[in-house]
């Protein structure tokens, strides 16, 4: 019955036009994807051939992916990917959740302005801060470290306005009640706040760790070191230095890090609806 | 087990005050309930009780210690809260026990995963999971501790709410209409399992509530609220029938008590509705005030004339036991109610002229400020003494 009415739906006019534009649009943004993956198992007489065809006429897959592998030190980068984006994600989250708290549940003065300036930090592209970060992190003297790829990234405005923005749907009186059993206001972040709101904490750690892993703009200024540079930096140096037109090679080397991030998206997004169901239960 | 008392509360919000000068004894062991329509500030007032809430002015003490200064935590008071407030990603069980781990154990000893290792915690822990278990087999509520919260019914998370409160026997019990989340039969049943707790405890509780019927059926005393004030403090009993003020009146009883304007005419004569009423007021000929007259003082009389209002029968409520009858009186803007026996109903119908009689002691009399006007003389009740269950 109901899946009589569901094939219906989807055979009305209004309903066709629109599952073509969603697949047109879909097709559209999976095109490059598709090209990259196709491109990283093509031999270099196919890639500039004339001919168009997704699938290759001589499977050269196995010589691209060892070369991926050996020519750049492509398992260091991904590992220096992990190492920053972890240290990231897990800073962010320990400043950003009690600060969260702070401006969604206690009162004290100057909240809300405190909030705009939140607010405006959010509006701030970080281009426009490379500059005063980049003598910050020269004075502190930790150019060309971890520590550099790091720190302007250790607290997110974004964070702390999703954080807020959920901590503010939590009823006062969970917080009163978890006052009167005895927790601390950082217990109560810890213990109450931050797991109650584990769908807006997974939605953040994918928009962060996605984020940090693709940066190329603020490594490429701080980071000298080949065996400090992550995935796309890494890349990059690859492309000018070893690769030159090489794209079998490049292209291999690109799905390998793009690879990790659709593996964890695919299981976070598993957990994200979980989360999300879970948490719409009254 | 504590006695509690509010002095002289001031709380404001901004340009708003929503208590003023507000004093209150509370008993050891009494079930006092705060009742008023909401934003009367009672549930304010329970919130400063707990220490959620400072007030601006004043002072809280509980068993004869202030607490003014002291965190909610440090004063021994638990509290249940209308949304129940329990931690959905907590079972039934850690929920219950969250109170007594934050209290017996050290800060180390909680630790996630290394505090399993420090020496004392498994002997406390497995105190507390005795003491959640036996809190919870007393609420009929022992084979759910493994659930979550989202997983229970509405009365199951009540249950569970009153388990965390009762699980580290406060002085005090608070309660912010832990009821109104019910449905109307569940309702009824928690009030009777209220009770029965308040009876077997025998703490002193504190409940916030605009139902008058949780509040007539549960407390020793009501304080009835309006405004940031208290209007009357009493046993539900005298709060019914013996009304400090017109507002009391008013809010208590359904249906509502009925208010007619009235003129002395004479020592014993009170002219209202186009009719006399023989009623002895302590007032001069003249003067104006207010007749209170609840629905079911109300009995038929035989003719119109002194002593009996008469007005057409614009509706019937059948109820049962009893009728309504909705009765409309030449210069009344709004129908009188008068509550008869059912046995009558065949004899009234829409339409009909209708005298009805009312027995002079049982009127209330208010003046024109709206307090209460007792009589000397007659059947003048002994005003009440709302301290008297404090002295006991």
């Amino acid at each position: 019955m109901s899946a009589n009415t569901r094939s219906n739906r989807l055979l009305q006019p209004s309903a066709t036009v629109r599952h073509a534009i969603l697949l047109a649009t879909g097709a559209l943004i999976l095109v490059p994807f598709v090209w990259m993956v196709s491109l990283s198992i093509k031999p270099p007489g196919e890639i500039f051939g004339t001919s168009f065809s997704f699938w290759p006429a001589q499977f050269y897959g196995i010589e691209n992916y060892t070369k991926a592998l050996t020519e750049a030190p492509l398992p260091r980068y991904m590992g220096n990917g992990i190492i920053v984006c972890a240290t990231i994600l897990a800073l962010q989250i320990l400043f950003c959740a009690p600060c969260a708290y702070a401006l969604a549940k206690l009162r004290f003065l100057g909240r809300d302005l405190l909030f705009g300036m939140v607010l405006i930090g959010l509006l701030l592209p970080h281009q426009v801060l490379s500059l005063p970060l980049f003598i910050l992190g020269y004075q502190l003297g930790i150019l060309n470290t971890y520590a550099a790829l790091i720190f302007p990234y250790v607290v997110s405005p974004f964070g702390i306005f999703l954080f807020r923005q959920f901590f503010k749907t939590i009823p006062d009186d969970v917080v009163h009640a978890a006052r009167l059993d005895g927790l601390s206001e950082l217990a109560i972040v810890w213990r109450i706040m931050v797991p109650m709101a584990l769908p807006a904490v997974i939605a953040f750690s994918i928009f962060s760790v996605v984020g940090h892993w693709n940066d190329l703009f603020w490594p490429l200024i701080v980071v000298r070191d080949q065996s400090l540079m992550p995935p796309p930096l890494g890349i990059m140096v690859f492309k000018n230095e070893e690769a030159g037109n090489d794209y079998g090679p490049l292209m291999a080397a690109s799905t390998l890090v793009v690879l990790p991030l659709v593996i964890a998206f695919l299981a976070a997004q598993k957990w994200f609806v979980e989360g999300m169901t879970g948490g719409a239960v009254k | 087990m504590a006695s509690v008392l509010i002095d002289s509360i001031d709380k404001n919000y901004g340009p708003t005050s929503v208590l003023r000068g507000l004093s209150l004894p509370i008993a050891d062991g009494e079930f006092l309930t705060l009742l008023g329509p909401s934003g009367c500030g009672k549930s304010t007032l329970l919130r400063i009780l707990a220490g959620l809430e400072v007030q601006d002015a004043g002072s809280v003490l509980i068993g004869e210690r202030a607490v003014d200064g002291l965190k909610p935590k440090q004063r021994d008071v638990a509290m249940v809260f209308q949304s129940y407030a329990l931690y959905p990603h907590m079972t039934v069980a850690s929920n219950m026990a969250l109170p007594l781990r934050m209290r017996r154990l050290s800060a180390f000893q909680r630790l996630p995963l290394l505090g399993r290792f420090m020496p004392a915690t498994p002997r406390i822990a497995a105190e507390i999971d005795v003491e959640v278990t036996r809190t919870a087999k007393s609420l009929g509520i022992g084979h759910l501790l493994a659930r979550k919260p989202g997983q229970l019914s509405g009365g199951q998370r009540q249950r569970v709410a009153v388990g965390r409160a009762m699980v580290r026997h406060p002085a005090v019990f608070l309660m912010d209409e832990p009821l109104s989340n019910l449905d109307a039969k569940l309702r009824v049943q928690m009030r009777a399992e209220i009770k029965e707790l308040h009876r077997r405890l025998g703490v002193t509780f504190v409940y916030v509530t605009h139902d008058q019927a949780e509040a007539m059926t549960l407390s020793d005393r009501v304080a009835v609220m309006l405004d940031g004030e208290l209007l009357q403090v009493a046993p539900p009993k005298d709060i019914y029938a013996d009304p400090d003020d017109r507002r009391v009146a008013e809010f208590i009883g359904s249906p509502k008590i009925n208010m007619l304007d009235g003129v002395v005419r004479e020592r014993g004569l009170i002219d209202v509705a186009g009719s006399t009423l023989a009623i002895e007021a302590d007032a001069r000929a003249g003067e104006h005030l207010t007749l209170g007259i609840r629905p079911e003082v109300f009995h038929l009389a035989d003719h119109g004339g002194q002593g009996a209002l008469t007005g057409s029968v614009r509706m019937i409520e059948h109820m049962g036991s009893d009728l309504f009858v909705h009765l409309d009186l030449a210069g009344l803007d709004h129908p009188l109610i008068a509550r008869l026996l059912a046995e009558r109903a065949p004899l009234i119908s829409p339409g009909q002229t209708l005298h009805v009689g009312a027995k002079p002691e049982r009127v209330l009399l208010f003046g024109r400020d709206g307090r209460r006007l007792r009589r000397q003389v007659g059947s003048g009740r002994a005003s009440v003494t709302p301290i008297r269950e404090i002295t006991r």
